[in-house]
């Protein structure tokens, strides 16, 4: 594992995670973060070669209900929160510029 | 009414000799006394609480049939959802967010009854130990108000701490309901993962979160657990067994009891003054005939990297419907739609919150994710199995639930990794998915509460509290009061 993030990597981060952080910040979480990964790579004391992985502690698959309808939310209920809203939309910055368009 | 508990509030009401008003009241003028000092509330919500105190009044005035805590006011942490008010998760993202519907803890609460008076303030997305992460303001012990009171579900565990109500529900990723609980002086039950419903639960780590309840006593987590747990079709990962009936079984005798003490939980790091109480609480439970059986679990060690790579990565994945479109906040101006994202997030969102979104990003990207990830879930199956094994030996696990009580505000805040140690003794019990309980069992030199854990089997809650119930019935710990809340109720 490796053990150090700088700050290009934290900044290639940032982008994966949709944050666009200070200069400040990405000084700060690669220090932070190379610390907490450094703990991290404590694990590799372990060979788990043969041991399968758990992903949920309570082994429940395909939960299924009864397909009956229920009233859902109404296009009003389900918009009240949007910071913007255009008739039963929500609103947002165009997506495609002319060029990808 | 400030001192009563939710069994003595609920037989008070059901008998006619207190008004739901009155016990509703009696919250909120202790709310107006305190909380300015401890800050435990991010919202309350005192006209409907008197309205529905006065419809179960008027209802109980009609010899109606009214549910098993009806009158009883109690509070709810802000991650979970209510149609009333907001439900905040103590984070600038989540401010203004009404949420269209009830979770299914709280349309359980209130059908039995019971009355919320507001909602508690919790580390932001109950990411952290302390409440400091709050986004909103730091909650303060009652204890001593220099020092924090645990989280994430600190505002619960304060309010409940505080006399302000007689019981709140947490949430508990990686010991949230457990540690406040122990810092604070109150009795947390974190139940088996898949045991309360989620549906409503904010997500922060989804094969982790579970509810649970804060209470004074055990009579009370148990009356709050048979109200709140059950299957349900609304949670995918809900187990499938009928709720429990752990208040009618609580005063059965706990004869045979094997009590186990693994040596990972007593050793290097803990406080003499930790291990002490836990060593007494041993005692007592000796003296009541108990075996104490000594057990391993050989891979304690590794339990916290693997919770926080667990508990990041299933963070990083949840909190990317934070997005400035469908509810939440939005940047005023962004320069098109990426920007609106990344702007957005990086204004709502605090610190703690971003690392922990960052290193989950980071464990599950490509390149990184068996290194990470993988590895992480294969250490989970360990940690499971040293459960699986201990438990062929002891009925529980007695243990600490943090190597220190409550440390003091700003202590830890600037070192992230610091913090996420204090960790130690509770997460192993998420990665596994088992029940588990703090109880109060000991006092600091500096007059801090010390809580014992307490780590059953598989839905085994029922036991798990007929055992701590045992303990309480031989202890005053449960009943002392944080010379704050006493003075003024006196």
């Amino acid at each position: 594992m490796p053990e150090q993030i700088d700050e290009r990597q934290v900044r290639h981060i940032a982008v994966l995670s949709r944050l666009k952080l200070s200069d400040q910040e990405v000084a700060t979480f690669s220090r932070q973060l190379s610390a907490i990964l450094a703990y991290v790579g404590k694990l590799n004391e372990l060979d788990t070669s043969n041991v399968e992985p758990t992903a949920h502690a309570v082994p429940i698959q395909n939960a299924f209900r009864k397909d009956e309808p229920e009233d859902p939310l109404t296009v009003d209920e389900a918009l009240a929160g949007a910071p913007q809203r255009a008739g039963s939309f929500f609103k947002v910055p165009k997506v495609l510029d002319q060029d990808s368009a | 009414m400030a001192g009563m508990t939710v069994s003595e509030i609920r037989d008070a009401i059901a008998g006619r000799r207190m008004s739901s008003r009155e016990a509703v009241q009696g919250c909120l003028s202790q709310i107006e006394r305190l909380d300015g000092q401890v800050c435990a509330f991010v919202s309350v919500a005192a006209d409907r609480a008197l309205d529905l105190a006065d419809k179960i009044d008027a209802r109980l005035a009609k010899g109606e049939q009214v549910g098993v805590l009806a009158g009883v006011p109690v509070a709810v942490k802000d991650n979970i959802c209510t149609r009333f008010g907001k439900t905040t998760c103590a984070s600038k993202i989540l401010a203004n967010f009404a949420s269209p519907y009830d979770a299914t803890v709280v349309a359980k609460l209130e059908a039995a009854g019971a009355i919320i008076v507001g909602k508690t303030n919790l580390d932001e997305f109950a990411m952290g130990s302390s409440t400091e992460n709050s986004g909103m303001f730091v909650t303060r012990n009652p204890w001593n108000a220099e020092c924090v009171p645990g989280g994430s579900s600190g505002g619960s565990a304060a309010a409940v701490a505080a006399r302000m109500v007689p019981a709140a529900l947490g949430s508990d990723t990686g010991g949230s309901i457990r540690l406040p609980a122990s810092f604070c002086g109150v009795v947390g039950l974190k139940p088996t993962y898949g045991r309360v419903s989620r549906y409503g639960l904010v997500a922060y780590g989804s094969s982790l979160d579970q509810i649970g309840p804060m209470t004074r006593d055990v009579r009370d987590a148990a009356l709050l657990l048979d109200v709140i747990s059950g299957h349900d079709g609304r949670d995918s990962t809900s187990i499938d067994a009928p709720g429990t009936k752990s208040a009618a079984k609580l005063d059965e005798p706990i004869g045979g009891l094997r009590i186990g003490v693994a040596k990972e939980y007593l050793g290097e790091g803990l406080a003499d003054e930790v291990r002490a109480a836990v060593e007494s609480a041993i005692d007592v439970y000796r003296s009541l005939g108990a075996e104490v059986v000594a057990v391993s679990l050989p891979h304690s060690e590794y339990a916290i990297a693997a919770y926080y790579l667990i508990a990041m990565a299933e963070a990083s994945s949840n909190l990317s419907r934070y997005d400035g479109v469908h509810y939440g906040y939005r940047t005023p101006e962004p320069d098109d739609f990426i920007d609106l994202y990344s702007k957005s997030r990086a204004e709502g969102f605090g610190a703690e919150v971003k690392r922990r979104i960052m290193l989950g990003t980071y464990a599950l990207s490509s390149g990184y994710y068996d290194a990470y990830y993988l590895k992480a879930l294969k250490v989970r199956t360990l940690i499971k199995d040293d459960f699986v094994e201990a438990f062929k030996k002891c009925d529980v696990l007695a243990c600490p639930v943090s190597p220190t009580p409550a440390f003091r505000i700003g202590e830890k805040i600037e070192d992230p990794l610091a913090m996420y140690l204090g960790d130690v003794y509770t997460i192993s019990l998420n990665l596994a998915g088992l029940p588990g309980v703090s109880i109060p069992a000991g006092q600091s030199e500096a007059g801090l509460p010390i809580g014992l854990q307490l780590m059953g089997p598989h839905l085994q809650e029922e036991r798990l509290l007929q055992i701590a119930h045992a303990f309480e019935e031989e202890t005053d710990w449960h009943t002392r009061v944080p010379p704050m809340a006493d003075a003024q109720t006196a």
